[in-house]
């Protein structure tokens, strides 16, 4: 345990005025959480003139019932009880940070509700003046309060017995342009990459309804597209429509839409808020529409080691608001992912009980239950070319979207969906043979680009594509390493 | 046409021994193997029919292809696939499943097209194979 004491008199407890957080009990090393407890650890770093353990007392204080000065209404409460408490704090090695551990009784917390949840915990801390930085880098949500949620609507099993896919990770694409085409001619590019192996292809982030493609008209034209290369293939397909839109009312109106026409999956943005996502979680398990979560915006607090929350607490409220689908990185493409880092988003959104792992950033053991797995979303700059280290990296029970990986092909859309399918049936293969395929990954994919043309293109246009910088984020315990 | 369904579809047929190393996989794995087939591969027919029971139990992948085999001699012009079923707790799933025999020839699917108010339409796949002989004008090879 390291911190430093608190200096000077104590003054009493009730004395009207400003009073030390940790000594008004919002600091107590003694504390042995409770199996019922909410437990958050926050990398925080002090202002220079405040103690670790103030500090970290303030934001247990602050995230629970405390203000700023001393009240004496407090004393009509059981406040002991209400109280977070912070019960250790470590400095992080050579770094001016700190990791405070602090724990909530459950009672703090509305049930099934993830509003209520961060109105908590990071409503009102992170603009702290005793603070100059704060991060929420995990929490361990007791399955007493992951059983007030839903969950997600489906989950990867249900998901995989829906649309009959086992055994490999489903393929997917975004549509580019992501903005400009036309309803019609997006349904096009959906329809090639269906038709060539695809499992769904996708509306991007932004694509709601603008003036160059309403809505209602993406979705015919889509459905359309998705329902002749299911004719063409004899295989279940989906384009994920986006439903996000300024409200509500409009979100519903596109969803019930969707599902009219027969849509096995509609999407939504990390960007609605938590309270919509929660009401499209009840939506989609009402009506039987697999539910797509862009993580739209989150790279504004996730990505800065010592601001805002950590993805995999993200990846924590999301499956207990209930989404089927959310992006969690990719490791090798062209957006911020530390292998570990990712291993541990993976783990946090499949597994049923997650252990402590500080090489996997996971502070805390996760039980969920018995909660359905969510099926995390590689997509990014990613090629038919890393297919092995795709597998090796994020494994079975993932949706690999090859965007410009599909589209980019020199010889058309389903061209390049092709190649991604024959690569990873191929890997997948090789890989249940018994084979080194990590290692082996390059001769396994040119022994099938001996025989499928597809694939060949894609390996000459993509094979040198890697993206090779350090990332900002990385697990204490592990020195950088990148892909 | 070629139908697609299935774990490998786009890779080329697979030989008896690499059926065998897929069987061994999931043997390895501890998961029940079984054989289904069906005239009908509608993409929303789940429930082909079963070879026997599921094999649980088995450590010889031998024994899996001389069940694929009998079932292959006794429907030489079906659909045969082989599936891989994990019982285990959080999974209780099918984990591997792939074609093992197809017809020589894939009549493939009619995409009906409904059309309804407000430009909707409602679509309708049917298997040729399931179809009567004057039904099926054209066919997707």
């Amino acid at each position: 345990m390291a911190g430093t004491n608190i200096s000077g008199k104590k003054k009493n407890r009730w004395a009207a005025g400003v009073t030390p957080y940790a000594e008004m009990g919002y600091y107590n090393a003694d504390y042995q959480p409770k199996d019922t407890d909410i437990l958050c650890a926050f990398r925080l770093v002090p202002h220079d003139s405040v103690e670790p353990i103030e500090a970290a007392a303030a934001v247990a204080g602050e995230s629970s019932t405390a203000t700023w000065t001393v009240v004496w209404t407090d004393r009509l409460t059981p406040y002991e009880h209400y109280q977070a408490k912070c019960y250790r704090v470590d400095p992080v090695p050579g770094t001016n940070q700190y990791i405070a551990y602090i724990a909530y009784d459950i009672d703090l917390f509305e049930e099934g509700s993830i509003a209520n949840l961060t109105s908590s915990i990071i409503g009102n801390v992170f603009g702290f003046k005793a603070l100059k930085s704060l991060r929420l880098e995990d929490m361990r949500i007791p399955p007493h309060y992951t059983k007030t949620f839903q969950g997600p609507p489906h989950g990867i099993v249900m998901e995989r017995e829906y649309l009959n896919k086992f055994g490999r990770p489903l393929l997917g694409a975004t549509i580019k342009p992501k903005l400009g085409l036309s309803a019609r001619n997006y349904g096009r590019v959906v329809y090639e990459a269906l038709r060539g192996g695809l499992d769904f292809s996708k509306d991007d982030e932004n694509i709601n309804s603008q003036p160059f493609m309403r809505w209602r008209d993406r979705f015919l034209f889509c459905m359309e597209a998705v329902n002749r290369a299911m004719a063409v293939t004899g295989e279940i397909k989906g384009h994920y429509l986006n439903v996000t839109a300024g409200t509500m009312e409009e979100m519903y109106e596109r969803a019930d839409f969707a599902r009219e026409l027969g849509s096995v999956i509609i999407m939504i943005d990390l960007t609605v808020g938590y309270t919509a996502i929660q009401s499209m979680a009840k939506w989609a398990r009402r009506n039987g529409v697999i539910l797509h979560l862009h993580r739209a915006g989150h790279g504004t607090y996730t990505r800065q080691k010592t601001h805002g929350v950590n993805f995999r607490v993200i990846a924590k409220w999301m499956r207990l608001a209930g989404v089927d689908h959310i992006h969690a990185g990719t490791v090798v493409g062209k957006l911020e992912g530390d292998p570990n880092a990712v291993r541990g988003y993976y783990d946090t959104l499949r597994e049923n009980k997650v252990a402590v792992n500080p090489s996997l950033g996971l502070y805390f053991e996760q039980d969920w239950g018995s909660m359905p797995g969510v099926m995390p979303v590689a997509s990014g700059g990613i090629h038919a070319g890393q297919m092995h280290q795709l597998l090796h990296y994020l494994g079975d029970d993932c949706v690999l979207q090859f965007g410009g990986g599909t589209i980019g092909h020199p010889d058309g859309v389903a061209q390049g969906a092709t190649a991604n399918r024959v690569a990873v049936e191929a890997i997948i293969q090789a890989r249940n043979d018994g084979r080194d395929y990590l290692n082996e990954g390059p001769e396994i994919l040119e022994g099938a680009a001996r025989w499928s043309p597809e694939l060949r293109k894609a390996l000459e246009v993509w094979k040198d594509v890697t993206y090779n910088f350090e990332s900002t984020d990385v697990p204490d315990a592990v020195a950088t390493l990148t892909v | 046409m070629r139908i697609t369904q299935g774990t490998f579809s786009y890779l080329p047929d697979f030989t008896d021994d690499e059926i065998k190393a897929q069987a061994q996989y999931c043997l390895v794995n501890g998961w029940a193997i079984s054989v289904e087939y069906t005239d009908d591969p509608h993409p929303r027919n789940v429930y082909w029919e079963m070879w026997g029971l599921p094999i649980f139990d088995l450590t010889d992948p031998d024994a899996v292809m001389r069940e694929i085999n009998a079932c292959r001699a006794t429907f030489p012009e079906h659909y045969i696939k082989l599936n891989g079923y994990d019982r285990t707790k959080g999974r209780q799933t099918t984990m591997l499943s792939f074609i093992v025999n197809r017809p020589k020839h894939e009549p493939g699917f009619y995409l009906e097209r409904t059309e309804e108010r407000d430009r909707q339409i409602k679509y309708t796949i049917r298997s040729y194979s399931k179809s009567k002989p004057q039904d099926r004008v054209t066919t997707q090879d």
